[in-house]
Order: C-alpha cells, then structure tokens, then sequence
C-alpha cells in the first residue's frame, strides 16, 4: 500500500482495512476447527471466539468501503480481493497447526488485540471507538480463554509441555510485525485515530511473559521476523486459506442466503 | 432503557410502535423479548407515521441481528406500519446490565443462571495471577451455588455451559458482558 501522498480518507479506510483483514482472517482460521477440536466444549468454543472476530469484520471492511467511497461493500473487501490486496498481519494467517500452535497463537493475538482495543475505543473516530468499545470486551474473553489453555497445556503432562512450547517457538516470529508501525499508522495516530502498535508492546510482553512463567515456559528467542502482511506480502498459506474462503462467492456471484 | 422519542401529537402512535416492537423474541433465547434484553434501543415514529427503530447487538458477531431486524421489521408491518426502517448502532455497547428484572427473572424460570450485576464504581478485587477469581453462579435447577464453569463459550455467543455438583444438572449461564 502506498501511503506517502495519500489524503487522510484513504489512510483511515486503510487501516480500518488492515484491522478488518487481521479479524476476518483469524475467524475463518478459527472456524477450520469446528469438528477438529480436541473437545466438543473446543468447537464450540474456537467457532464463538471467531463469529465475535468475524463481527468485527463486518462492521470494519463496511466502513474501510464507505471511507474510501468507491462503491466496495464488506462483501467485496472479504470475497474478491486478491491475496496481495489484503493488509492483514502473518501471524493470523498461519496454520492452525496442533491445539498448542492455535492456542499459542490466540494468546498473542488476544492479547495485542485486547491492548489495541481498550485504547482504540477512546480514540477519536467514532467508528472505529464504536467497534473496539463493542468488541474490548468479548477479546478479554479470547484472551482468557487462551490463557487458561496455555497454563494448562504448559503446567501439564511432559508432552503436553513439550508441545505448547513448540507452538509458541512457531509463532514468536511473527509477533514483531503486530507491535511495528509505520507511515500509515504513524500519521494516523498524530492525530488520535488509529493506536500506535508500539507503545501496545511492553504491556502485551508483560502479560505473556506471566503467563509463561506461570506456565512453567520459556519465551522463545526468534532468529527471524516475518515482516510484509500490511504492505500486501504474506506466507505461502494464505492462499490456500484465500481460495477455500473465496471459492462459494466467486464461483456463484450475487448468491445469497 | 429504550427511550421512545415522538412528535408530542404522536404519543400513542409511538407508544404502540414501541410495544410492538419491544414485544419481539430474542430468536436464540425465546422467553426474553428484545426489550428485556436490552437491545432495542429506540423508537421514533414521525409525522407522517414513518417508524424508524435502533438496535444494538449483545455480541459484535451475534447471528440474531438480522432474524430481530427483519421480525421487528413483520411486526410493526402487521400492525400497519407500512413504512419501517431498522437500523443498528454498536455505541454505547450492550452489556448485560442492559437486562431487565424481568428478563433476568425469564432467564432463571427457563433454566438459564441470569448473569451477576457489573460492579459500578467502588473497590475492584485485584487479581495477582493470570488465573481469575471464579465467579459464583448458582444452579437455576436446585439454586446451589456449589457449580464448576465447563467452557466460557456456549450454545449461543452470550451463554457459557455449567455443571452443578449438587443435584449434577448441566446448564447455561447468560455470561456476563
């Protein structure tokens, strides 16, 4: 997304953009779990946390479309995108992975989620104050949900250990790119609008490393960063998540329920 | 908590409105009408007798708004309001203060433990670990409090699923929010 000479509508449709695609896509992420789960209660569960992100969605690829005033609905943002067109960060895209990679994933998720949105829902758009001041609530909720099963898994049996420590050694690289601004973000949160995912990093790190020391984890030290998702750049399975989510829309234009 | 805002000639007309309007079931948790659960937030019915109705949703991804929008849409209809526009606003959000007596008296009788009132103002119990202070909900069979939370996420996206260790009954509990 080139940001450098944009007036400030198009800033502010793309970072309603870039908060919309980071829900929608780890709700249909979520929703791969319905029937895989390891518990029915987990079905349940991981299909509500991502009707709550899909929700969200909705409301904020509506109003990314109504900012930018070209005719786009929430239909057209989520459905007939191409994957380069969308600004959602890797970290929600990755694979679900076993229950201890999901969960690894939720927890830092929810966490800089649940940051981002208590103090969004002060900020100086009324619709994007609106959504967050909806949603902080139910993402406290996502965030405790993934606490429990992390202190559970971490403080349990030596494979269940084994294994929560793995998930989190496959998403930490991906933690960097939530809390790294740039022009976009930068601008908007000059004038109030948008949060700047920096300052969200020592209260989110403070949080999980409490919990992994609770635990019974260690947080990983990465030796890469993924970098690019809001700029368009994504891992090799987004695509595949992209064509599966795609595919009823595309193949049947116009179908409704 | 719904505010009925008219035209002063308008009163009864809007009053009607509002009754009608507030009488439609929750689609998910049929025994509590959308004015005891606190999601009908207005009725405004103007001069020429165009009604327009604000509501809210309990949940950002709630899959009742568009059964409630279109129901309260039939209603209003059938009791001659031909011209009815619903419309949705997320702020101030709901929250399950937003219930009525009555409906968490509803909720109770059907077997649904009715969330506890958010605590206003006030001294806060500060939690020193990442596991929270358990909540007491109490059995809406045999009224025990001795109950253990199954999973915070239920059969619907306001519902978490309870056990009772007295009288060993499963049941649902309309969360707090």
């Amino acid at each position: 997304m080139s940001v450098q000479t944009q007036p400030a509508l198009p800033l502010l449709a793309g970072y309603a953009l870039r908060l919309g695609d980071d829900a929608l896509v780890l709700g249909q992420r979520l929703g791969e779990w319905v029937a895989h789960a390891p518990q029915i209660e987990e079905d349940v569960a991981l299909a509500n946390i991502g009707l709550d992100l899909l929700g969200q969605a909705r409301t904020l690829l509506t109003y990314a479309g109504e900012v930018e005033g070209a005719g786009r609905t929430e239909d057209d943002l989520a459905f007939l995108r191409d994957e380069r067109d969308f600004v959602g960060c890797q970290l929600v895209e990755q694979p679900n992975g076993d229950f201890a990679v999901t969960m690894a994933r939720q927890l830092h998720f929810s966490t800089y989620q649940l940051a981002l949105y208590a103090r969004l829902q002060h900020g100086a758009d009324p619709t994007l104050a609106a959504v967050a001041g909806k949603a902080v609530k139910e993402v406290a909720y996502h965030r405790d949900h993934a606490t429990q099963w992390v202190l559970r898994l971490g403080d349990g049996t030596e494979e269940s250990h084994r294994r929560m420590q793995a998930g989190l050694d496959r998403v930490e690289p991906y933690l960097e790119e939530l809390f790294t601004g740039d022009d976009l973000v930068s601008s908007l949160a000059a004038d109030g609008v948008a949060v700047d995912p920096e300052a969200l990093r020592p209260e989110c790190d403070a949080y999980v490393d409490a919990v992994l020391t609770e635990a019974t984890l260690q947080r990983p030290v990465p030796t890469w960063h993924a970098r690019g998702g809001r700029s368009g750049r994504h891992s090799e399975s987004f695509g595949h998540l992209l064509a599966e989510m795609q595919h009823l829309h595309r193949s049947h234009p116009g179908a409704s329920w | 908590m719904s505010v009925v805002s008219v035209e002063p000639s308008d009163t009864s007309l809007a009053e009607h409105a509002r009754t009608v309007a507030g009488a439609v079931p929750d689609p998910e948790v049929p025994v509590l009408t959308i004015a005891d659960l606190g999601v009908l937030r207005d009725v405004a019915v103007d001069a020429d007798g165009r009604v327009v109705v604000t509501v809210t949703p309990t949940y950002s991804g709630c899959p009742a708004m568009d059964v409630i929008r279109g129901d309260v849409e039939k209603a209003l209809r059938e009791q001659g309001f031909t011209d009815v526009t619903v419309r949705t606003v997320l702020a101030p959000a709901w929250t399950t203060d937003w219930l009525t007596e009555r409906g968490r008296q509803a909720l109770a009788d059907y077997g649904i433990a009715p969330p506890a009132p958010r605590p206003v103002g006030g001294p806060v119990p500060v939690i020193l670990t990442a596991r929270p202070v358990p909540a007491v909900v109490r059995c809406p069979q045999c009224g025990s409090a001795d109950t253990r939370e199954l999973s915070h996420f239920g059969s619907t996206a306001c519902k978490s699923l309870w056990s009772c260790l007295a009288c060993r009954e499963p049941f649902d509990h309309f969360k707090a929010l």
